[in-house]
């Protein structure tokens, strides 16, 4: 630990970060790829990247856009795939309320998985405030540029890309490798089963457009239920 | 495939949205403590169904369809453990990729 201690904070986070960077550079080249494929532009395939940058809703949004699917289906499954997100946003909330509402505001924007994995642990491990943004932004924007950099090449690389290498595979893989640190408790596994179960019950039966909005409102619900916690309030 | 013009306001709407949530309560984060618990639970579970939504089909449906036992599954499976013992993102993508890759070859 001490010879980390010469390291500035960002160098820190951005060296923590670079181990999961190797499960979402191949997630970055795959949907570059899957919009070229899907005959996307390159400017509507960068400008998700810039204005949702998030992979997983980005992927699912591409997916049912080319199937023509109603703009207020994609619109709501991106938001429920990144509902998530407001986990993160609650859990961090309380280490970063010492900075000006600009500099959260900002950091905001690029929240993501990985950034949260990395510095969660951090903080609830006692950092002083003045490392914590440091931190972030060092996880963050490693995170932004691959990110930005591996959809642009994915895109241009396309069908260049080794297809006997299943690329692919690493969007499952990331989302399982951030899954299972989650399942500390049998809210969070019933939550989980229910959610697997849903989601691919209704892509079996052809409903796959709404498969994952249905399937992660079906966890959360019946997670919530199996928590004993009711779900009208009571006052 | 939708036009141009629907492409851009979902990306658009979803990219608001999306950041919405992202800020969250990070604007209140002095006032998080007023959360009630039942909400802070409900909330807990939201990676753990989203995530799952998102791993399943990769899994159980490759190809569209339930296909059990497929080498993905296995993979996955196998991935998931090691994921679980050391809660090792790197080790966890290795370990999927290499039996992944190792089915593939042999079988």
């Amino acid at each position: 630990m001490d010879d980390t201690a010469e390291r500035s904070p960002f160098a820190e986070g951005v060296i923590s970060v670079l181990p999961i960077l190797l499960g979402v550079v191949p997630f970055g080249l795959v949907f570059g790829a899957t919009a070229l494929e899907l005959d996307f532009t390159a400017l509507e395939t960068q400008g998700s990247s810039l204005f949702i940058f998030a992979g997983a809703s980005q992927l699912a949004a591409f997916d049912l856009m080319a199937d023509d699917a109603p703009l207020i289906v994609t619109v709501l499954t991106v938001w429920v795939i990144n509902l998530r997100m407001l986990m993160y946003s609650a859990s961090l909330a309380p280490h970063l309320g010492h900075l000006p509402l600009r500099q959260r505001l900002g950091a905001a924007y690029l929240l993501t998985d990985q950034a949260y994995a990395v510095v969660i642990g951090e903080y609830q491990g006692g950092r002083p405030a003045r490392d914590r943004l440091p931190l972030y932004l060092g996880a963050a924007l490693a995170l932004w540029v691959s990110w930005q950099m591996s959809t642009i090449v994915g895109y241009l690389a396309g069908s260049a890309l080794p297809a006997d290498v299943p690329l692919d595979f690493a969007v499952p893989l990331v989302f399982l490798a951030l899954l299972m640190p989650t399942l500390r408790s049998r809210p969070n596994i019933v939550a989980a089963v229910t959610a697997a179960a849903v989601t691919v019950a209704v892509r079996e039966i052809g409903a796959g457009e709404v498969a994952i909005l249905v399937g992660a409102l079906s966890g959360i619900a019946l997670g919530t239920l199996s928590a004993g916690t009711p779900l009208k309030s009571d006052s | 495939m939708s036009d141009a013009a629907v492409i851009w306001a979902t990306i658009i709407i979803s990219g608001v949205g999306t950041y919405a949530i992202r800020v969250g309560f990070l604007p209140a984060a002095h006032r998080f403590s007023t959360v009630p618990p039942r909400v802070r639970a409900a909330l807990g579970l939201i990676p753990s169904a989203a995530l799952a939504a998102l791993v399943a089909p990769g899994l159980l449906q490759p190809t569209g369809s339930i296909d059990l036992w497929n080498e993905r599954l296995l993979a996955g499976i196998v991935a998931g453990a090691v994921g679980w013992w050391t809660k090792n993102v790197v080790a966890t993508l290795v370990a999927g990729f290499a039996v992944l890759i190792l089915l593939q070859q042999f079988f």
